[in-house]
């Protein structure tokens, strides 16, 4: 059987202070309900800078730089420990400043909706110009720019949004229609966000991976965010949006959906087209959300931290016909949670990882790593949440030692041996499975492991369309070389094996 | 908060004595807010039950008491593995404290 292989992965991050305090939807919430709050009040002097937030050892792991094992070197909290040689370049992406992503966001704007002061763009172009993916004909989308009074007038009578750097309105998203929601100031904020952090991963994809614009048949995004306008609230495609500034001529895409569990939902739907035949290579990427940005701020206020979710995530992978090298993705060990599951952790666990690993006749101490939520814990800790990895790991040693394949005194073993400490921003999809998938497949290629299990969960009932609850997974493993044998029997061994009958045969009517 | 409405609509509707309440909140302390507020009323004076009284009978899913309740195979089969992962001693700590002290039912 050829499987398809996972060929790269990117991850960016963008640092984006401003977007915390005017974006969030803590802190607009707060706006709105307590404009005179403490928190509110509070809130900017827990902002980072943009060295502190590169600084930062869980971002530095999620651009590459650093291996996950090495967050266990260091003891919790880590938004206080010193790292050395830390840079904006990882070797998955880069972590981007405020200001020249707002250049970004301009740059893969398509309707003009994006509009920067003249000082700003100046000033963002010339940062732009040196920036090594950024191609002249892109920094040309930046324009000359407005005056700020132009600005300011459409944000007072126009209803659009304003775009700030380091406190200071610079720019602003104006509406696209005057009545539809749907396309009012708030969600072209957000979605182009989503759009230009996606474009931002999928030129990192292109550039760190080798790969060639145009071979890429199919692009599948899998963010959170829903384009549309009031006949069709989400109608998407985000896809195409991103391809399109990404160059990529020959592909078409869709968007998929599933909360979390979107860019576990779009791997397997990628792997299967690539498995079927139907294309050859698939790029899956997703940009982030402003709305998380802070989300759990006044947690980290009220107990002295950094605002640590300042950050907007982005990845994309391409999922490709085997080549014999690259790590495979078992298109026949994929779990589900299906309707009828249930929503016990229990029921969860099972269908998500003992029910595929049945499947292959494998124990769940034959996955040598389990990629899970790997949401960071110096933010999801102080905020009560817990250690999101590490109740996934608990909950899959239990069902292990049920299953008689673990002792019960071995639980704390298995989960330093199988799992991981996390490191992503709690950006939902962005955690969910995926930050392990690039450094999985070097560890696979370096032979340091065989085989991972990329797992991801959905709160499907947060759209109120349904009390499930949703989660998939797929083993990914060493690609065991042999392309030519798994692809079947060869058109020679067929000629041989019909020879042999056609000998066996006559010699049977000789012996007649 | 919605879960808080629907526990102070349900009690309204079936009466106080009907009610039983099951928790399955991983975290000790957020089970012992949990058991609080549906005995005591909202600590946090964020949801409906703000101030409310309801003095129901509540019990977290991996305590004896509901432990003895069901089918041991059921039992195992939905909750075994979270009684290994959960820190079931400190959970039963915090809720039944709540439940002995506020819980209008003693039985």
């Amino acid at each position: 059987m050829s499987y398809p292989t996972i060929k790269g992965a990117s991850y960016i991050l963008v640092h984006a202070p401003d977007m915390v305090l005017n974006n969030g939807t803590t802190q607009t919430t707060e706006k709105y309900l307590h404009p005179d709050s403490e928190y509110l009040k509070n809130l900017p002097s827990h902002l980072r800078t943009y060295e502190e937030a590169v600084n930062y050892l869980p971002n530095q792991v999620y651009i590459g730089n650093h291996h996950p094992d090495e967050l266990r070197k260091y003891e919790q909290p880590w938004h206080d420990k010193k790292i050395e040689g830390a840079t904006r370049e990882g070797r998955f992406g880069e972590i981007m400043p405020q200001d020249e992503f707002i250049g970004m966001m301009k740059i893969v704007d398509s309707f003009d909706l994006v509009k920067l002061s003249v000082e700003f763009t100046k000033d963002v172009k010339a940062k732009l110009i040196k920036h090594p993916l950024i191609t002249d004909e892109m920094v040309a989308n930046l324009k000359q720019g407005e005056t700020l009074s132009d600005i300011e007038g459409l944000i007072q009578e126009h209803g659009a949004e304003g775009l700030f750097f380091n406190g200071k309105l610079v720019g602003c998203v104006k509406r696209a229609h005057d009545v539809d929601q749907n396309l009012n100031a708030h969600v072209l904020f957000e979605n182009l966000v989503s759009k230009a952090s996606g474009v931002l991963a999928a030129l990192h994809l292109l550039d760190k991976n080798d790969i060639i614009p145009d071979e890429i048949d199919y692009v599948i995004e899998c963010s959170e965010e829903a384009c549309g306008d009031m006949n069709q609230r989400g109608g998407g495609n985000f896809s195409k949006a991103i391809a399109e500034v990404a160059g990529l001529i020959n592909a078409s895409g869709s968007d998929i959906r599933g909360f979390c569990a979107a860019p576990i939902h779009s791997i397997i739907s990628a792997a299967s087209l690539v498995k079927a035949g139907t294309f050859k290579k698939v790029m899956i990427v997703s940009g982030g959300s402003t709305a998380k940005l802070g989300m759990n701020g006044k947690d980290h206020v009220k107990k002295d931290l950094p605002i640590l979710e300042d950050v907007i995530g982005g990845f994309a992978m391409v999922i490709a016909e085997n080549d014999g090298e690259n790590p495979i993705l078992r298109t026949d060990l994929v779990g589900k949670h299906n309707v009828g599951t249930g929503s016990s952790p229990q029921a969860v666990i099972t269908s998500l990882v003992t029910d595929p690993l049945d499947r292959g006749n494998l124990k769940i101490t034959d996955i040598d790593k389990f990629s899970v939520e790997m949401q960071n814990p110096d933010v999801t800790k102080p905020a009560g949440a817990g250690d999101v990895p590490n109740a996934n790991y608990k909950m899959i040693a239990a069902l292990g030692v049920k299953r008689g394949e673990l002792e019960r005194s071995g639980i704390n073993d298995f989960i330093l041996n199988h799992g991981m400490e996390g490191w992503a921003p709690t950006q939902g999809h962005i955690p969910s499975g995926v930050p392990y998938i690039g450094f999985g497949r070097e560890d696979i290629l370096k032979g340091k492991i065989d085989k991972a299990m990329i797992i991801g969960k959905g709160s499907l009932f947060l759209g109120r369309m349904t009390n499930l609850f949703d989660g998939a997974s797929i083993v990914m493993e060493k690609n065991p070389g042999n392309i030519q044998e798994e692809k079947g029997v060869s058109e020679e061994e067929i000629r041989r094996l019909v020879a042999e009958a056609m000998r066996d045969f006559a010699s049977h009517l000789l012996k007649d | 908060m919605e879960i808080q409405g629907r526990v102070k609509d349900l009690t309204e509707k079936y009466g106080a004595e009907n009610m039983v309440v099951i928790i399955g909140g991983a975290e000790a302390e957020a089970a012992g807010l949990a058991a609080e507020t549906v005995t005591a009323g909202d600590p946090t004076y964020a949801g409906p039950l703000a101030g409310v009284v309801l003095g129901l009978r509540v019990y977290h899913a991996v305590e004896e008491e509901f432990k003895n309740e069901v089918d041991p195979e059921v039992y195992d089969e939905q909750i075994g593995m979270m009684e290994m992962v959960l820190d079931v001693d400190e959970i039963s700590k915090e809720v039944s404290t709540m439940r002995n002290e506020y819980s209008q039912y003693k039985d």
